[in-house]
């Protein structure tokens, strides 16, 4: 299996596409721009387990977001963020 | 914020009160359990994100009125079907004769 492509540190940005199938990507984290947390290993891709076998695996990240850039009059405190795993082929370099 | 897949995507909608109330697991849903359990094990379906991709195709007025285990079972007959492991016409079939023999036994 190949190296990660995203490092911890790294800003990524997850797509905001809806293929029409089951892919695990809330709508609210759609489009947004996060920071690698973690580098979590791989799983088969939710979207070829349909009638498939989920091959080729791909690696997860967890990706850290800011609570407040996801909800608009978000009433926590800065420091509140969202921590979400996401496959790597839903995640875009944002440098 | 993006559109939702389905009507399970809600993350970040009001949703109302969560039921807290307790219930007890029906004999009828163990066995909806049990089998998409061996389904899996026999490879019949190829993971529990094929039974999650089942109930995200359900309507939105068939997920709202569907119990939980009800969701599973339209589920794996779906992909049972969508698979060739049994067609649409047996199924019928066997819903049928079970609800005959439950009408014969009086429990419906």
């Amino acid at each position: 299996m190949s190296d990660p492509v995203f490092q911890v540190g790294q800003r990524v940005r997850i797509a905001d596409r809806t293929p029409p199938v089951h892919h695990r990507v809330p709508a609210y984290a759609k489009g947004h721009v996060g920071v690698i947390e973690r580098v979590c290993g791989l799983h088969g891709q939710p979207e070829k387990f349909i009638r498939g076998n989920g091959k080729p695996a791909q690696r997860i990240y967890r990706v850290v977001i800011p609570q407040d850039e996801l909800w608009m009059n978000y009433a926590g405190t800065a420091a509140d963020r969202l921590e979400i795993e996401i496959f790597e082929h839903w995640l875009e370099s944002a440098e | 914020m993006s559109e939702p897949w389905g009507p399970h995507d809600l993350g970040g909608q009001q949703g109302g009160p969560v039921d807290l109330a307790e219930h007890d697991t029906a004999y009828w849903e163990w066995q909806i359990d049990a089998m998409v359990r061996l389904a899996l094990k026999k490879g019949l379906i190829s993971d529990f994100a094929e039974l999650r991709d089942g109930i995200e195709q359900l309507t939105p007025e068939d997920y709202e009125n569907c119990t939980y285990y009800e969701r599973w079972a339209k589920s794996l007959a779906y992909a049972l079907v969508s698979r060739g492991v049994v067609s649409e016409a047996q199924l019928e079939e066997k819903v049928s004769a079970v609800r005959a023999r439950q009408e014969a036994e009086g429990a419906v």
